[in-house]
């Protein structure tokens, strides 16, 4: 019932650019946690297409909703929250209304999660490489053996005997990518993999990562804050505020030349060597999803808000080819 | 005359004693050979950068008095901490501030905000009457960018982590100290609001003359804040000196593997084409022990290593006015005097202020 309402906007938001075959495709996903002061639209209508063997960067503060979203793929949303309404489709097999089995088969096989913290997602008293062929016979066995997936992420053979808490922090993230990877998924999920590392560390391990999505072709959806990381690393960005898919473009587009006015401010306020003593903070605060603002959710701290923005919320329109944003400053044409 | 000094790291070195009933006895130097001065009346921004497990945490808790050093000693106005006597003492507490990482921990959840901010101006007796503790807590919001009406009253659940750490940074600076130790104050903050929290913090240090000690692993925003830059290695100091030339010129193995390993918001640099000089394994398990070792710490992972960096630590080598590099490959240079940082960061103090 819900295509309905979105697929107007499903049209202009069709990728131009021929000839990408779409991997995932969501439409009008929206993820509620129903809470005893009302409810936080986490995930508020998102749509949202990621091509197959791209790297695609998903960028939001805390709360913006990037990791419910994630979640939401895998059906991994615990109650107070439910997937209201909504589609995501991987290779147009239908996600949100699969069974517990179903996503069983479907974990490591179509769709596996590097998580944010390594140390937390094994099992402390199995040694590295059992947990790997566990893992691999529990989701029908891939085409590699352990030995072959350890070379493939730059462990050596001996750490195969190790016990997580024998393995640095980097090592270990090595190794969950080796779980991740191990059935040759098509979508690769991570969500700020390398945010506990030191930087050195986390270069060689994205380096590894994108090696490895090259090999596999694989897709590979990276959630995080780091807006060098996501330069560094996407090739498509999308920017996520309250809940809401607010910018969609190719990397280089969205750095240069940012439309909306919460990613222009997102991209000035990075610290970074060419800015030295220069301090651009977004004014105001992140918005609460409990009491979100009327309107558009970010006009109350945009500098380019116009009397309408706080009547009626913006949608994702395409505003140059393949580069979609979500504001009113884009739509002028058609309501004046 | 040491007494000129605010606070004074002489020597210091931190060991934690490790082991238990499973585990062989191990010993981790968290903190070797760290000499640093804090002049009371000349106020610098200095930044001490490292990654986990540097042991920049752990000279923060030295210079708070929260660990006591294993060897050498801080001092407060000349006297050493254990030394003070409660007058002193009292004051030390006072002149000598802390920001801590995280904006949830510090709070009692069962009192409102105003409790953090009315309790040191009671303790330490600084308002004489409820109106002026109530104008000084407004003041000291006001000062780090908040609006006294939006959250006092309020308990810290109902803010958000950037106005919490703002809260702290106002406690700070109602006892009107001299110095504050910031410990990552806004790696726990999200992204938007960091530049603002920073930007409070180099105005305090701008318009109240409050000299900063900013701990952090985020060399982009050490940059922007600070004159002059320490960066740690496993303990010790592997570079220091002015932030600008150290950051454009890195010139110990350890800074220039770090620098180059940042992803700049810049798409199309390459960062993840640049081939990674990577450490053996091995290595990397034997420092995740933790080892007590006799020469540089950086020696398992150095592209440059020599045979005499395994067997002693290499002197602080100054290089130029405001640099000191802890490496033999400089080992042309004059070592600093006792590896005293103040020596080289003090002269760029100096610059700043012609």
């Amino acid at each position: 019932m819900i295509t309905a309402a979105t697929s107007q906007s499903t049209s202009s938001i069709q990728p131009s650019s021929a000839g990408r075959e779409v991997l995932l495709e969501i439409r009008g996903l929206a993820v509620h946690f129903e809470t005893r002061r009302g409810v936080a639209k986490a995930v508020n209508d998102v749509d949202l297409s990621l091509y197959k063997g791209e790297r695609f960067g998903l960028v939001g503060e805390s709360g913006s909703g990037k990791s419910t979203l994630i979640l939401s793929l895998l059906n991994m949303i615990k109650p107070p929250g439910r997937i209201v309404h909504g589609s995501a489709k991987l290779n147009r097999r239908e996600l949100t209304n699969l069974d517990g089995e179903e996503v069983r088969q479907l974990r490591l096989s179509e769709i596996a999660m590097i998580p944010q913290g390594a140390m937390n997602s094994m099992n402390p008293v199995m040694r590295i490489g059992d947990q790997l062929e566990l893992a691999m016979a529990e989701h029908g066995g891939g085409e590699h053996s352990v030995r072959e997936l350890m070379e493939m992420v730059g462990l050596s053979e001996a750490t195969e005997r190790l016990y997580p808490h024998e393995l640095s922090g980097g090592m270990k993230q090595r190794a969950c990518i080796a779980q991740a990877i191990s059935l040759s998924p098509k979508l690769i999920l991570a969500d700020e993999p390398t945010s506990a590392l030191d930087v050195v560390v986390q270069r060689q391990i994205m380096q590894t990562l994108k090696n490895l999505q090259n090999r596999l072709h694989a897709t590979v959806l990276l959630v995080g804050h780091d807006m060098g990381l996501m330069a560094q690393f996407a090739e498509r960005v999308g920017i996520m505020y309250g809940g809401e898919l607010v910018e969609v473009g190719e990397v280089d587009k969205i750095f240069v030349e940012p439309k909306h006015p919460y990613t222009r401010l997102l991209i000035d306020s990075i610290s970074s060597f060419e800015t030295k003593g220069d301090f651009r903070g977004i004014p105001g605060n992140a918005m609460s999803l409990l009491n979100p603002p009327s309107g558009c959710h970010f006009h109350p701290r945009c500098p380019n808000k116009m009397d309408k923005c706080q009547e009626r919320p913006p949608t994702l329109k395409e505003i140059a080819p393949d580069h979609t944003a979500s504001c009113l400053l884009y739509e002028e044409g058609e309501n004046s | 005359m040491s007494d000129e000094f605010l606070l004074e790291a002489r020597d210091v070195r931190k060991v934690f004693r490790g082991g238990g009933m499973l585990q062989a006895d191990t010993a981790t130097v968290a903190v070797d050979h760290f000499s640093l001065k804090i002049d009371a009346d000349n106020p610098t921004f200095t930044t001490i950068a490292g990654e986990s497990g540097s042991g920049k945490t752990t000279i923060a808790r030295l210079l708070l008095g929260l660990v006591d050093p294993t060897s050498g000693e801080v001092r407060y106005r000349g006297r050493p901490l254990p030394d003070l006597d409660k007058v002193k003492r009292k004051q030390y507490r006072k002149e000598v501030q802390a920001i801590f990482q995280d904006p949830f921990e510090v709070y009692n959840p069962f009192y409102k905000v105003d409790h953090i901010l009315t309790t040191p101006l009671k303790k330490f007796s600084l308002a004489n009457s409820r109106s002026e503790i109530q104008d000084r807590v407004e003041t000291a919001l006001t000062a780090v960018g908040l609006r006294p009406d939006e959250t006092l009253g309020r308990y810290p659940h109902q803010l958000s982590g950037g106005q919490r750490q703002r809260i702290t940074t106002a406690r700070a600076l109602l006892l009107e100290p001299k110095l504050i130790i910031a410990d990552e104050p806004v790696s726990m903050v999200d992204a938007s609001l960091r530049a603002t929290i920073l930007e409070s913090l180099h105005r305090l240090f701008r318009e109240f003359g409050i000299s900063f000690l900013y701990i952090t692993h985020d060399l982009a925003t050490a940059y922007q804040v600070s004159e002059s830059l320490v960066v740690l290695y496993n303990g010790t100091v592997a570079e220091a000196g002015d932030t600008e030339s150290i950051i454009r010129n890195p010139k110990h193995p350890y800074t220039q593997e770090l620098i180059h390993s940042i992803p700049a918001p810049v798409p199309g640099t390459e960062w993840l084409e640049k081939p990674v000089e990577e450490k053996a394994e091995g290595k990397e398990i034997m420092e995740a022990e933790h080892q007590v070792i006799s020469g540089c710490r950086y020696v398992h992972r150095c592209p440059k290593a020599m045979n005499k960096c395994v067997g002693q630590l290499p002197d602080l080598y100054q290089t130029g006015d405001t640099r000191g590099i802890s490496c033999f490959l400089y080992e042309e240079s004059v070592p600093v005097p006792d590896g005293d940082l103040t020596e080289i960061l003090s002269t760029k103090t100096a610059t700043i202020q012609d």
